[in-house]
């Protein structure tokens, strides 16, 4: 082994060295800042009130476990559940009682009662869930579970 | 007293930067006004370093204190709400020289050789700027902060590939919760400062050791018969001088036109009508706007945050882009992008707050 060479290793020998130091720093940082994952509950059905909290052309926006949902009457009395998260940015929608649109007031998107997108930048519809009454109880649940 | 001086100058080598101070002579033109933007917003970021580290004393961060305790700055604490006005203020004034400052440096076409770098450092600082403006909104906890963040962090999300990852590191989550406002917290008071620091200390010594940039034209007069004043102690004293008038507009508006602290964040209520971002966020948002659902076969939030992301690295590499600059051409075609991005800044700004 030349002169030369052994220096040329162990210049690559101290910037492997250097370089595997410097990750050892960065890598512990650089996974700390990842939030760890919250294991989402596995709520499928959640009761949103009675018929007497949702008078007709009323809305009331309650939570299945991480995931907004908002809970309406429609003025003929009947019941739709949609996912409340806007699916353009990430807004909560609201419930527009005189057209029976459902409105996102970030980048004015519109819905109708549906949950179907019909104007404005939304790219996709809302999510649904199912609405029951057992008694006079409203009980939301996952559209897949019922 | 000049025994002190002495003590010091023996250590510290004063005389050297005095010397050096004086020597330095600052070029006197029709746009020699233009030199002071960037000295004007170095001093509103001083005053956001004052103002925001007595905020920290009060300011408690978390869901359930944050909104409470601005709350308690501006109704309880002496002078508190005069701190936070100021704050806000000058955060917004300071975003507002710096956009003075970059458009007239790229009309002068200062960014030429040998200045990328001042640009380049610029640049960076104006992004770290933003953040500042991003992460110091939510701080209040009110409801049109909350939705700013949960769009722009999802403006984030939408970036392809590393958009997921991006989300879940600036919420501390995959929601805007109190976790996002404590990691907001500490982004705005620790993580900016600390690289906002080094960056402004590499630009400030670039202006200092490279001089003040002419326009081209002024550059072909030859330089004895070219009209100047010396930095120290002419130019500084006029510095100082817009500082205490930009201290006093400052003061007037805190008085007169303070900042409303609004609702406390919901996560359960809907977005109110008449949300929207900070003003210098304000072109983007109503771009977004516009954007139809689908353009072709890519979704509109896709092709916004594109259209915006390749925007932004031309403008960041100008300097390497703009040939013609380092032989002391003005480039039509430079001219004409700068003027389209001021107009397009200035209308979709308006409009946003006209719908």
């Amino acid at each position: 082994m030349t002169k030369q060479s052994r220096r040329t290793f162990l210049d690559w020998l101290l910037r492997g060295g250097l370089t595997a130091w410097f990750a050892s720093i960065i890598y512990p940082v650089f996974k700390y800042m990842i939030p760890p994952d919250a294991p989402e509950l596995n709520i499928s059905q959640i009761e949103a009130g009675t018929l007497s909290d949702f008078p007709k052309g009323s809305s009331k926006i309650i939570r299945m476990g991480r995931t907004p949902v908002i809970v309406l009457r429609k003025k003929k009395g009947d019941f739709k559940a949609l996912e409340a998260t806007c699916t353009h940015l990430d807004c909560t929608v609201q419930f527009k009682t005189d057209t029976e649109q459902i409105w996102c007031a970030c980048h004015n998107g519109f819905y109708d009662v549906e949950g179907r997108n019909i104007s404005g930048p939304p790219p996709r519809p809302l999510g649904q869930f199912n609405v029951t009454l057992k008694d006079d109880k409203v009980i939301i649940t996952k559209k897949d579970l019922a | 007293m000049s025994n002190i001086y002495q003590w010091i100058n023996e250590r510290l080598e004063l005389d050297d930067a005095i010397k050096f101070a004086k020597k330095k002579r600052v070029p006197v033109f029709y746009g020699t006004v233009w030199y002071y933007l960037g000295g004007v917003s170095l001093f509103l970021f001083a005053i956001q370093l004052v103002t925001g580290i007595l905020l920290v004393l009060y300011y408690q961060p978390g869901a359930e204190t944050a909104f409470e305790s601005v709350k308690f700055i501006v109704s309880k604490v002496e002078f508190g709400w005069l701190i936070r006005e100021i704050h806000s203020w000058s955060a917004n004034l300071f975003i507002l020289f710096v956009f003075f400052h970059m458009f007239t440096v790229f009309f002068a076409k200062a960014y030429r050789k040998p200045r990328e770098m001042t640009w380049i450092t610029g640049m960076l600082l104006l992004v770290l700027g933003l953040a500042f403006g991003f992460s110091g909104y939510l701080l209040p906890w009110n409801e049109l902060a909350y939705f700013a963040t949960k769009v722009g962090s999802d403006i984030a999300g939408a970036i392809p590939w590393v958009g997921e990852f991006m989300l879940r590191v600036l919420r501390a989550g995959d929601e805007v919760t109190g976790a996002t406002l404590t990691r907001f917290y500490g982004i705005h008071i620790a993580i900016l400062p600390g690289i906002f620091t080094i960056l402004l200390v590499m630009h400030l010594m670039m202006v200092q050791f490279q001089g003040m940039s002419v326009p081209p034209e002024i550059e072909k007069i030859p330089e004895k018969d070219r009209k100047t004043i010396p930095f120290f102690p002419d130019f500084v004293l006029r510095d100082f001088m817009i500082w205490l008038i930009v201290l006093n507009v400052i003061a007037l508006l805190a008085v007169f036109f303070p900042w409303e602290l609004g609702q406390k964040a919901d996560a359960l209520a809907p977005a109110p009508a008449g949300i929207r971002p900070e003003w210098y966020f304000m072109f983007m948002f109503q771009t977004l706007k516009m954007i139809p659902a689908h353009v072709l076969f890519l979704e509109g939030e896709l092709v916004g945050v594109m259209f915006f992301a390749i925007g932004g690295l031309i403008w960041f590499f100008v300097p390497f882009l703009d040939k013609k600059a380092h032989v002391g051409i003005r480039s039509r075609f430079w001219t004409w992008f700068g003027i389209f991005l001021v107009v397009y800044i200035i209308v979709l700004t308006i409009w946003g707050y006209l719908v």
